[in-house]
């Protein structure tokens, strides 16, 4: 059924730039969208599909954040809290938890003296010593089953996969030990690691490097999944996944970690299970998270304008998900919308579908559509890997179809 | 006086004895040699031994050359030489009892159909198992593979617990959630039975970490915790054995790897899978040392496992220890057992460990037999007593069946309710939708 929408798009004209409201902490939810713009990042995106714009934008087609413009950064100074981008966020959380706690301590491929290849550990192996920020071997499922042996004895372990991808070598360490394991031992070990990095479909890295991961992992049972979109929330998911006692997965997206914030000052934590709504509204529900958050709003911008007004959630957990605001959504709107960029087959998307068909059919005015990437194995060339993801024209039309 | 258990890599036929103060092996000096490759009476099927032998004139020929006959001519002398003291060697009796008879039992067990699934017993190695494990703390970590439950019994896992978790029975050691390849005791640092080949390994290698990183990092000076990591031949060709000899010996972490060469890994045979048979010289690749002990002594085992453990605990980093030994039964209760030459099980049979404890023991005036009979009819009594007890036990609730998926229970998610799924009270019923 969705696959309709998939070559769909190119005619439908979107404005280059979005506003997009990433924080919850001060502004309530419900604030006007001109409110939002002066307030927060702005999140370039180019989601046309027409060729002419695609050369004079190549630059702007995935979701990367600029600078807001100088009145923002100017009055910045007088507003509470502090900006930073969203690498710099996970890196905070991750300090903080580290000063917090003494058995926290992170592993992984060039983590320590270099930073981590998108530089969240940075600085802090000259702050708690190596053997805290322990620089590894490359040897994924050796250093990842280190991981789990040191959670068992009592350490807090943050795992981190130099690109997502690098950790399907790790699968069987994930999988059988952190997943099971505790199950298996009748409860007498945890597992309290956090297995992070980057992945996503970045910008023309190749197959390898451009996985959706999720769909592998979302079945193995024991581990618990969330990702990140915003720098406010990927400090607080970063806090809650190291403390939570179970194995956590936390998906970062290699697009995102320039986006900019201002967050609170104040320490925070995220709710691990708990869905964030982004943009309440009336006619339909957006499940949404990760990148393909800022290619709904950027949609979403664009059906305002048409006189639709989308509610916009990021799942944020992808395991479980959080039925109670999704489910509470439905009910309102009696539309839903999928949009994700895992894998077709199997993916976050189709596991999403099945629990809202089987909890809230009988609130269900439409089939749910779901947009998903396209199962192939992301290719190099940029127009490919552009029709690989699902593009905010596709939204626009998806939305139009349901509503109609 | 044991120096023919430790085997360098470097030149042959020359041996020095041991002092006692100075530590048993050294990576960088030969202390001994005698590198001697038992290997299995079956001769790979192909004609490669002389072709080996031809480019490394070091190797042996693959064909049998018992260590026993090396072991043999190494008998203590005087009373003064013994390698135990009659506690001692009373202990390792009754471990090494309780392992033969439990697994005895299981066989019958299985084949009463009381147990299921894959069930591997550890029937002729048990020197490895109870020269290493009898020298541990209770703080010191044990990580298995699927032939496990004698390692869990030697921990200190009471037999009851195991035998109960065989039966599938809410009082086993993981209240019948993990099975004859999955033990685990938190209170005795059993880490696991990982039953995939490998797997354990790296676990290991983190249960270490552990240990150093509360020494350094945590501050607790005292902390010389140490863990043993038991496996294979057939693991000692995977990667995570490699990449873990690397890790430990890197960081220099209190772990000792065992390898229990039974020299079958199901039906491929050492020999035909291993391109340089003698696993300890991959220590010393790795900057580790390398020992080979006669897997079917025990006290050659504990001798070796003395050393290591104890450098473990000194800071001094890994070691890599093959014990040469031989499984009595199949790979399984499941395996068939056709491939192995009768001539090579009968070698073994031969060299029984449990006799030749009882040999010695006897002949050293350590114990007489109507001890030793003693000790055999409280195991006999011990396991008896655990099969009624896991008989007599309860099977899992329906309600077990959603528990211990997640460590902390909201992970289990948010009903359409709102509520937190672990707060519905079907939950522990199991019979919430999950």
């Amino acid at each position: 059924m969705a696959s309709i929408f998939q070559g769909l798009g190119a005619a439908t004209v979107l404005t280059p730039t979005n506003s997009i409201d990433s924080k919850k902490f001060h502004v309530s939810p419900r604030r006007s969208c001109s409110e939002r713009k002066a307030r927060f990042l702005v999140v370039r995106s180019d989601g046309s599909l027409n060729m002419r714009a695609h050369r004079a934008n190549k630059l702007i087609t995935n979701a990367v954040a600029t600078k807001p413009d100088g009145s923002v950064a100017s009055t910045s100074s007088s507003k509470p809290g502090h900006e930073l981008l969203l690498f710099e966020a996970l890196r905070e959380g991750l300090e903080e938890e580290m000063d917090r706690d003494p058995s926290v301590c992170v592993m992984g491929e060039d983590v320590g003296h270099y930073g981590g290849s998108y530089k969240v550990t940075r600085g802090l192996a000259e702050k708690f010593g190596d053997l805290r920020v322990l620089d590894t071997p490359i040897a994924e499922n050796s250093f990842t089953g280190m991981g789990i042996g040191a959670a068992m004895t009592g350490l807090r372990p943050v795992i981190e996969g130099m690109n997502m991808g690098f950790l399907l070598l790790a699968f069987n360490q994930i999988s059988n030990n952190c997943g099971m394991l505790h199950y298996t031992s009748g409860g007498q070990f945890t597992i309290p690691v956090v297995i992070r990095g980057p992945g996503g479909v970045g910008r023309q890295l190749g197959a390898e490097h451009s996985q959706r991961l999720e769909s592998y992992f979302q079945s193995i049972p024991g581990i618990q999944m969330v990702a990140c979109s915003t720098p406010y929330n990927a400090k607080g998911l970063m806090k809650a996944a190291i403390r939570s006692e179970n194995p956590v997965i936390l998906f970062e997206h290699v697009l995102l970690y320039n986006l900019k914030e201002r967050i609170p000052d104040e320490e925070y934590i995220c709710n691990l299970e708990e869905a964030e709504m982004v943009r309440p509204g009336e006619h339909v529900t957006i499940l949404t998270y990760s990148r393909m958050r800022y290619h709904v709003m950027q949609a979403a911008k664009t059906l305002v304008n048409k006189g639709y007004d989308p509610e916009v959630i990021d799942i944020r957990s992808l395991k479980p998900f959080d039925l109670h605001t999704i489910g509470n959504s439905v009910k309102k709107t009696h539309r839903v919308l999928i949009v994700e960029e895992c894998m077709r087959t199997g993916g976050i998307g189709a596991s999403l579908t099945a629990a809202i068909t089987e909890n809230f059919h009988d609130y269900l005015d439409a089939p749910i559509l779901c947009l998903s990437s396209q199962d192939v194995p992301t290719p190099y060339a940029g127009t490919l890997e552009e029709w690989t993801v699902v593009q905010p024209a596709q939204i626009v039309t998806a939305v139009e179809q349901l509503c109609r | 006086m044991s120096s023919a258990t430790a085997t360098q890599p470097l030149p042959l036929n020359t041996t020095r004895p041991r002092s006692h103060e100075k530590p048993l092996f050294d990576p960088l000096k030969a202390t001994t040699s005698t590198a001697i490759f038992i290997g299995s009476t079956l001769k790979p099927r192909f004609n490669s031994s002389t072709k080996l032998n031809h480019f490394n004139p070091h190797r042996r020929s693959a064909t049998v050359v018992a260590v026993s006959e090396v072991v043999k001519q190494k008998k203590p002398k005087s009373a003064s030489n013994l390698l135990i003291t009659k506690e001692e060697g009373l202990v390792l009796y009754e471990d090494m009892v309780l392992g033969r008879s439990f697994e005895n039992m299981c066989a019958q067990m299985y084949y009463r159909g009381k147990m299921f699934g894959f069930v591997h017993l550890y029937n002729g190695q048990e020197a490895v198992s109870t020269g290493f494990i009898k020298l541990l703390k209770k703080e010191d970590s044990v990580v298995s593979t699927y032939r496990d439950h004698v390692h869990a019994l030697s921990k200190g896992v009471s037999a009851r617990a195991v035998m109960s978790e065989l039966f599938g029975k809410t009082t086993g050691c993981c209240r019948g959630q993990g099975g004859s390849m999955h033990m685990f005791s938190k209170e005795h640092n059993v880490l696991g039975g990982f039953a995939f080949i490998g797997e354990g390994i790296p676990v290991a290698t983190g249960a270490a970490f552990t240990s150093k990183y509360r020494r350094e990092a945590l501050g607790e000076a005292d902390c010389d915790h140490v863990t043993l990591a038991f496996f294979g031949d057939g693991t000692c060709n995977n990667g995570q054995f490699f990449e873990c000899l690397n890790m430990a010996a890197l960081w220099k972490l209190p772990i000792v790897f065992v390898v229990e060469n039974n020299l079958w890994a199901i039906g491929m045979s050492h020999l035909r899978a291993t391109s340089d048979p003698e696993i300890w010289k991959k220590g010393p690749a790795f900057g580790m040392p390398g020992v080979h002990v006669d897997g079917m002594d025990v006290l050659r085992v504990r001798e070796v496992a003395k050393e290591a453990i104890r450098r473990a605990r000194r800071g001094e980093g890994p070691t890599l220890v093959e014990c040469e030994t031989y499984r009595f039964r199949g790979h399984s209760l499941a395996d068939p057992d056709e491939l192995r030459d009768p001539a090579e099980k009968a070698h073994y049979a031969a060299r029984d460990p449990i006799t030749a404890l009882k040999k010695y023991m006897i002949e050293n005036k350590l114990a007489n037999e109507a001890e030793l009979k003693a000790i055999e009819k409280k195991i006999d009594e011990v396991v008896e007593e655990a099969v009624e007890f896991a008989d007599a036990s309860p099977h899992p609730s329906r309600g077990q069946l959603l528990e211990n998926v997640f460590a902390d229970p909201k992970g289990f998610g948010i009903g359409p309710d709102g509520q937190y799924r672990c707060e519905d009270p079907k939950f522990t019923q199991g019979t919430a939708h999950v």
